[in-house]
């Protein structure tokens, strides 16, 4: 059962590589990847007369991602501490409820929010509110479960003896988690930033709701930025030709980065600690 | 192609049901449609996410008085109702503009005018706007709303991903190119337009006057700016005084069959005129 399952998915992820490879190549073929570095613009059209650069694209994603990332982590790492060492009992289950709700909550709705609480707020610093800023906290928002999950169960997998010696030499909570905790649970505590940057990468629902969606590449926070996943979801619908060709090159790419990020946890999986 | 199978086999399955169903309804609907044994099967829709919601409620309709047909209607954009119908994947092409000379292979039946309305957010005190002053706004040649009547505030310029037949409409009024709009938001559908402009206040935008109506009524945070002194409504659009409008068209390939046939002629019929004014779009009169 278990083997003609991973049979079954194997194929399917590998047929789903094919098809975006075989759909990409007229892109590959009439465009290049010299000139989606170098076109300067994004002006689609259905022959190679358009205008395909990839660069702003793949920046504004970077960009959006990376902040994301830089705002969840702390809080991720923080509240699986928190819930894990310094609030017993109902607290720390209560914590895990939240975190498993925030986990349910479908992107759009969070996208929703986005644009009418995250953008206005923004907007008041800097007019128009959509913008990098806005993406990245509200991605924030739905990567920080994925972190707090992993924390937590490298944070947990700390051996007691460990911690049992560290307050034995008198060691306050905070030296011990500092001193103790945090090396040990370090490579966990990097699986989970890496899965949620490769969760980040791939949201688009709630990134084309605050992101502005501006095909340049953003200069400050405060820009407007495109993303990846927000270019295949706004034009894909009308895209023909080498058009769709190139959308289906930004697929390729967002699989490429999260194949290697994949990678990249199992490679960063720690290895059980012995005390 | 799997969709074509299935749906083939579907139709074989409805055409049982089908011909039962039609020959008790004959009948009971009486209305101007064909031998009613011939209606059967599933009608394919796609095109402009400004016309899907009306037919929708269209086709839900039309099954009423036909049991045996399925309609399907996706959105996608004018252009996709345009390669559909032409590649077979739909017998009906949702095309929310006129259909161009090189279009010429397919056939259009009017259903409706819409108009495209420049909305703003609610606060913005600006109390109209001309072609040209809407021009320099969307190429950057206007910045501030101080220069066109309003406060002293930066605008904030939203435009729609290219592709939509509401942005090919807007800039061919206009007269500027693709590349020219300096937009500092781009965004999807009539909708996304709407919440966007709604949640910033020095926006500019434009959607369907329909989607901007309903919204407007909905107590969302918006507001319609008459166009070269003539107030954005669906009167306006009827009554052909407004500036800023559009067809919404039904098209076909040559090898439109009865029911698909059928099908738009009820679109077209007085019965569908509470639907489609319903969807705040204008009927067109005669027909």
């Amino acid at each position: 059962m278990g083997r003609s399952a991973a049979i079954v998915a194997g194929a399917l992820s590998l047929l789903m590589l094919m098809h975006l490879a075989l759909a990409s190549m007229p892109a590959f073929r009439e465009i290049g990847v010299r000139r989606m570095l170098t076109d300067g613009t994004w002006h689609p059209a259905p022959d190679a007369s358009g205008s395909f650069t990839l660069v702003p694209a793949v920046a504004g994603t970077l960009a959006i991602a990376a902040l994301a990332i830089t705002i969840a982590l702390p809080l991720g790492v923080l509240a699986a501490l928190g819930a894990t060492f310094l609030a017993h009992g109902a607290i720390g289950r209560a914590m895990d409820v939240v975190m498993y709700v925030l986990a349910g909550i479908p992107s759009v709705v969070l996208g929703l929010w986005g644009l009418t609480t995250v953008v206005p707020i923004v907007g008041r610093l800097r007019v128009p509110g959509t913008s990098v800023l806005a993406a990245g906290i509200t991605l924030s928002i739905m990567v920080v479960p994925t972190i707090y999950v992993a924390s937590t169960i490298a944070l947990r997998s700390v051996p007691r003896p460990i911690l049992d010696a560290a307050r034995a030499m008198g060691l306050s909570r905070w030296a011990t988690i500092r001193s103790a905790v945090l090396p040990l649970a370090r490579p966990g505590l990097a699986v989970g930033a890496v899965l949620a940057l490769a969760r980040a990468l791939g949201e688009t629902m709630a990134v084309v709701m605050v992101a502005g969606n501006v095909a340049a590449i953003p200069r400050s926070l405060f820009d407007p930025a495109r993303t990846l996943t927000a270019a295949i979801a706004l034009e894909m619908a009308y895209a023909t030709g080498t058009h769709r060709a190139m959308l289906y090159t930004c697929g390729v790419l967002l699989m490429v980065v999260s194949a290697v990020l994949i990678l990249l946890t199992r490679r960063l999986m720690p290895e059980p600690v012995h005390a | 192609m799997p969709g074509r199978a299935r749906r083939r086999g579907a139709a074989r399955i409805l055409a049982g049901l089908g011909a039962v169903a039609a020959g008790l309804l004959t009948a009971a609907c009486g209305r101007d449609v064909p031998a009613a044994g011939a209606i059967s099967g599933t009608i394919t829709v796609t095109g402009s996410s400004t016309i899907a919601p009306l037919m929708v409620g269209l086709g839900a309709r039309f099954e009423q008085f036909h049991p045996g047909v399925r309609v399907n209607v996706e959105t996608g954009g004018s252009a996709r109702g345009i390669i559909d119908v032409r590649s077979g994947l739909a017998h009906i092409g949702m095309v929310s503009r006129a259909l161009r000379p090189e279009e010429r292979d397919l056939t259009a039946h009017l259903l409706a005018r819409d108009g495209v309305a420049v909305i703003v957010h609610a606060e913005t005190r600006v109390g109209q706007i001309d072609r040209e002053d809407l021009a320099g706004i969307f190429t950057g040649r206007i910045t501030n709303w101080r220069d066109v009547g309003g406060p002293d505030r930066a605008i904030t310029v939203v435009t729609k991903a290219e592709g939509r037949s509401t942005l090919e409409v807007f800039n061919g009024y206009l007269g500027i190119a693709a590349q020219d709009v300096k937009a500092s938001v781009v965004i999807g559908d009539n909708q996304q337009g709407i919440k966007s402009v709604a949640s910033m206040p020095a926006a500019i935008g434009y959607v369907s006057i329909g989607s901007a109506e309903s919204a407007v009524a909905e107590g969302v945070a918006i507001r319609l700016l008459p166009l070269n002194g003539v107030p954005a409504s669906s009167a306006r659009v009827a009554d052909g005084s407004f500036p800023l409008s559009r067809e919404l068209n039904l098209v076909t390939g040559p090898a439109a069959d009865l029911r698909v046939q059928a099908f738009i002629s009820y679109c077209r019929s007085a019965d569908a005129r509470p639907l489609i004014e319903d969807a705040a779009f204008v009927p067109v009169d005669d027909r």
